[in-house]
Parts: structure tokens; sequence; C-alpha cells
């Protein structure tokens, strides 16, 4: 597991083409919303939308970029649902952000740094959700570490394949 | 300060767009509180852009199952539809019974002035999406306005409830799911008749509150909806208790089991018309004077029933019912041949009507499809009650008659 610190002038920046753009958030949200009709446990383990943030916000290295990537995502996916519009957003914007701040300080090319970055961006996007939802919007929220966890590990499993099949799309700039 | 800027730039646009999507977030939930729910627009094209593709997929899902099931996979078909035969013949007999029942109910209900609510119409819909996220339990359906669904609209299955429509759009609905924490449903116990309210729970249990701690719920009883919601109609399934435990306060924590099964909903049923309207006796449960009487004098048959000593439990059925408590006169009707499962039918019912349950069954639904069952079949051979007479029909009172292979009517009961 191999996790380097890189000088600015040393990583790589990514673009990704319009219809990649649109069409992976797109689908990842359709997915999302689709596969727990058939597998219910998809949605309580499984985050779609949030590993896509996560990965265009390390591609791109551009903490402003991977903020509105992020904060767009979560907006589209509060839309989806019932609970007010904002929760998911504030939560991915702030991965969003983490995550190419992070991009830009180090490798995250390698599968072990992609594995431990999606674990704890998780945690991280669950933290901001609990916090949001509790403080500012009053739903009653429980913390649950070993779910926390848990659901963590099979997003940075999912993320790690996810990532390599979005890989694909980079163009270099 | 041009560098200053430049140097938290990153910085200042995350919290410039936090900001504003704590400003919206709070814009929302001051709305929410003063105001229902208004349907946004932005909702209206997230989900209108979702909700077709969603619908496309769903409908490849079902044409490709339907193909496969009605055409290719027909293994055991046969088989299954004997059984299915078998199980719907028992469930005549059982309907019978409850009808009689239920006849009873209204007539009661009707001296009493009760006003009953019913389920008048509803709308089948295919759930196509969910919000896919473990803290909004909601799901999509196929059908919307354009269907004449209405927010506020209860959801069902013929399991139970499933919950309330919450948005409408034109061509789909959002559902509220009853495990969600904003949802609520008037319940009540069906034994015990305690009331209480149903909700979600933040991991996704069904919860019922409101339940005082002295109270005796058992593990397994059944719970009802109580219509106290005006949005469920009185009396549907909602689920069985899981669990009891103390709760806070002086309150029961009641994990509820729903008897439809939330995570693995296909199509649902949208009640889009309840009529409420005073319980009436009808026709069918109506019992004049002149029909007991013509039960209870002896008749001949029109036709002998020949396949009654063949099916040799006549004498069984010709002299057990008539001792029975409730007053058969099975012995006495033509159904000399009346099957020792139609006595159990008979009998298992309450002790008021079904004096005349022999005669209703064969004047319902129940004679024919009893007659033409298959001949392999031990439980549904025999006859209950032959065609003729007819209730409506008063006899003139006859001697008693003998059939041949069964035993002479003994009915200590009758009134004569």
């Amino acid at each position: 597991m191999q996790i380097t610190y890189t000088s600015g002038e040393q990583v790589e920046v990514y673009r990704f083409s319009i219809p990649v753009t649109v069409g992976v958030p797109l689908l990842a949200l359709f997915v999302q919303a689709f596969l727990p009709l058939r597998f219910p446990w998809f949605a309580r383990y499984v985050d779609l939308p949030l590993l896509v943030t996560i990965f265009f916000a390390m591609a791109r290295r551009s903490p402003v970029a991977g903020l509105f990537t992020g904060a767009i995502i979560g907006l589209a996916q509060d839309m989806l649902g019932h609970n007010p519009i904002g929760i998911y957003g504030i939560a991915k914007t702030v991965v969003g952000y983490g995550a190419s701040s992070l991009g830009v300080k180090l490798d995250v090319e390698n599968a072990g740094a992609r594995f431990l970055v999606t674990l704890g961006f998780y945690l991280v996007h669950s933290a901001v959700y609990f916090t949001v939802a509790r403080g500012l919007v009053s739903m009653t929220q429980s913390w649950d570490w070993v779910h926390g966890i848990l659901a963590g590990l099979v997003n940075a499993a999912i993320g790690v394949l996810l990532y390599f099949a979005l890989d694909k799309f980079k163009q270099r700039t | 300060m041009e560098s200053v800027l430049g140097r938290y730039r990153n910085l200042i646009i995350l919290v410039g767009v936090l900001f504003l999507q704590v400003l919206g977030l709070a814009m929302q939930v001051k709305r929410m509180g003063n105001e229902a729910q208004d349907t946004r627009l932005i909702r209206i094209w997230a989900v209108g852009s979702i909700t077709p593709f969603e619908r496309g997929l769903v409908w490849m899902q079902t044409s490709t199952r339907n193909i496969w099931h009605n055409y290719f996979y027909l293994r055991g078909v046969r088989a299954e539809n004997r059984d299915l035969k078998a199980q719907i013949e028992q469930m005549r007999l059982e309907q019978v019974r409850l009808s009689e029942d239920a006849a009873q109910a209204r007539r009661l209900q009707n001296l009493l002035a009760f006003k009953e609510q019913f389920v008048a119409k509803t709308v089948a819909a295919q759930v196509i999406g969910s919000s896919g996220s473990d803290f909004s339990r909601i799901i999509y359906i196929d059908k919307g306005e354009n269907s004449g669904i209405r927010r506020d609209m209860a959801v069902i299955t013929p399991d139970g409830v499933v919950g309330k429509v919450a948005l409408v759009y034109s061509s789909a609905a959002q559902v509220l799911l009853i495990n969600d924490q904003t949802s609520g449903v008037g319940v009540i116990m069906a034994d015990s008749r305690l009331d209480g309210w149903l909700g979600g729970s933040a991991n996704g249990e069904v919860v019922m509150n409101d339940v005082m701690s002295d109270e005796d719920v058992p593990v397994g009883a059944r719970v009802l909806t109580s219509g106290g919601d005006q949005i469920f109609p009185k009396g549907l399934p909602v689920g069985t208790v899981a669990k009891v435990m103390k709760g806070k306060d002086l309150f029961l924590n009641i994990k509820i089991k729903p008897t439809a099964d939330l995570s693995k909903l296909e199509e649902v049923l949208v009640v889009v018309e309840k009529q409420e309207k005073q319980a009436t006796a009808d026709d069918k449960a109506r019992v004049r004077a002149a029909d007991i009487l013509a039960q209870r004098l002896p008749s001949v048959p029109d036709r002998p029933t020949a396949n009654a000593a063949s099916v040799g439990i006549a004498p069984e059925g010709a002299a057990k019912p008539a001792g029975s408590a409730n007053s058969l006169p099975a012995a006495k009707t033509p159904a000399a041949t009346t099957s020792s499962l139609a006595a159990k039918s008979a009998t298992s019912s309450t002790g008021t009507t079904p004096a005349i349950a022999p005669r209703k069954t064969g004047d319902q639904t129940s004679t024919a499809p009893l007659q033409n069952q298959p001949a392999g079949s031990a439980t549904t051979k025999p006859s209950v009650v032959p065609p003729k007479p007819a209730i409506s029909q008063p006899k003139p009172p006859t001697p008693p008659t003998t059939q041949p292979g069964s035993q002479p009517a003994a009915d200590d009961n009758s009134p004569h």
C-alpha cells in the first residue's frame, strides 16, 4: 500500500469530456435509485454518487471544481428523496473539496490509497450528513459506528473497482 | 487584501457554496413548518428526468420476466393449478362461514347506525424507483395526477398497508413508506383494541407509539388501521407485534413487523376513492321467517343424490349436524349427503347465524363449485347442498323421507 507525497508539478491533472461529466453522475444517481428496489441492502451500504464525487474530485485536483461537483451531485441526490434539499449537497460539497485538496497533495492513483481515501471520506460524509440532519433539520438520527465502518469498507471496495473502470475516461490536460 | 483573497480563494468559495446551501435548507425548513409542503419545480425536474428511465427499465424487466414465466417456464404449473383449485374450494367453504359472520355484523351495525369506510376504488401502480438513500424511505410509482392520484391517498398491497402518497407529478408519484421517520398511521390492535400510532424509526423499523406501559401487548398480536388518521380506511392489516419493550416515560416501545414486505415492493394499489356509508344488512344476509320455516320442515329432494352412498360419509353427515350445538337442520334438508367438511364449516361458525348456513350455502356461490369439484378430491367431493329446492321457495310440509344409503332424518332441534 503506497501513499506518496508529491509536489504540485508531479501530480497529473485530468479532465473529462462533457458526456462523461454529465452522464456518469446521472447514471450513478439512477442506479442508486433503482437498485434498492431489487436489493434493499444497497441503499443502506452503498452510496454511488459519493464514489463518483470522490473520483471526479481526486482526478481533477481542483478544490473549486471538486466542491461544485460534490454540490451538484449532492443536491441532485437530495431531490430524489423527501428530506429538505441540501443535506446531501452540503455533505458532498465538503467531500468534493476535501478529496480534490487531498488529490493535489497525495498520489491517489494506486488501489491502497484509493481504498483508504474512500473509507475516510465515507465517514466524513456520514458525519457531516448526521450533523446537518440533526442540527439543522431536526431529523432523528442515531450514529452507528459499526454500520458506518462496515458501509465505509463496502464503499471503499466498490470504489476501487469503480475508479479503475472510470480511469478509462480520463483525458490528460 | 488581494493576496489574502487569492490565497484562500478555494476556502472562500467552499464557505460560500456551503452558506448558500445552508440558507436554502433553512428556507425549506421554515416553509415546511409554516404551511403544507409545496412541490418545488426543482424536484419535479429531477424526478421527471429520472423516472422515464426507471419506467423503461422496469418495463423491460417485467416484459422479459413475463415472457419467461408465461411462455417458457411452465414446469409444475399443472400440479400447482390442481393445488390451487383445491385451495379455492376450501376457501369457498370458509367464505361461506365468514359471509354469515359478516352478515350478522352488518345487521348489528345497522341496528347501531354505524358508519363504515369502504375502499371504493383503487388504482394499481408499479414501483419504479426509490430515493436510493437510507435516510429517506420513499418509493416512486408509475401513476400520477393523470391517473387520478392525489396527495395523502393511502397506498396498500393485498398484504397490508404500504404508505401514503407524499408528492404527485403528472405521471409519477412519491410514496412515503410507513417505516419512514416522518410517517404516521393511526392503528389499533385487532384483539385488545388498544390504539396508538405507527411511525418509522431512524433504522427503518416500524414502531407503534402511545401505548401505556401497563397494557398487555402479546407478541404476534395483529395490528390494523384505526381510520383515525383520515387517510387509511379502517381495518386494513398493518402488521404483527414483533417485540415489546419498555419505552420512554410511561409508554411501551412496540416494534411491528409489517405484513407488506416494504423492501420488495413491485406493485401497489392506491386507494383513490373511499366511501363512507351506513352499514346495511344486504339482501343476501336477510332471512325471512318463511325461509327458516322451509328449512326446518322436511323436504324431498328433486334429484336423488346418487353419490351419497359412494362417498361413504353420508351417515356421519346426517347424524352429526343434527346434534350439533348450532341447531343445524342439515339432516332435514335434502342434504343427507352433507359432507363432514360442510358440517365442520357450519359448526365452526358462531352460534346464532348458522341455523341457516347450509341453505345460504346453496343459495350463494358455493354450491355449484362444490359440485364441480374433481372426483379425486376427498375433502371436496361430497356436495354440501343440492341445488334445489331454492331457499326463497318455502316448501309445504312433507313427510320425512329416508334416502338410500343415509340415516333417517333425526333432527332433534326441529321445531315440530
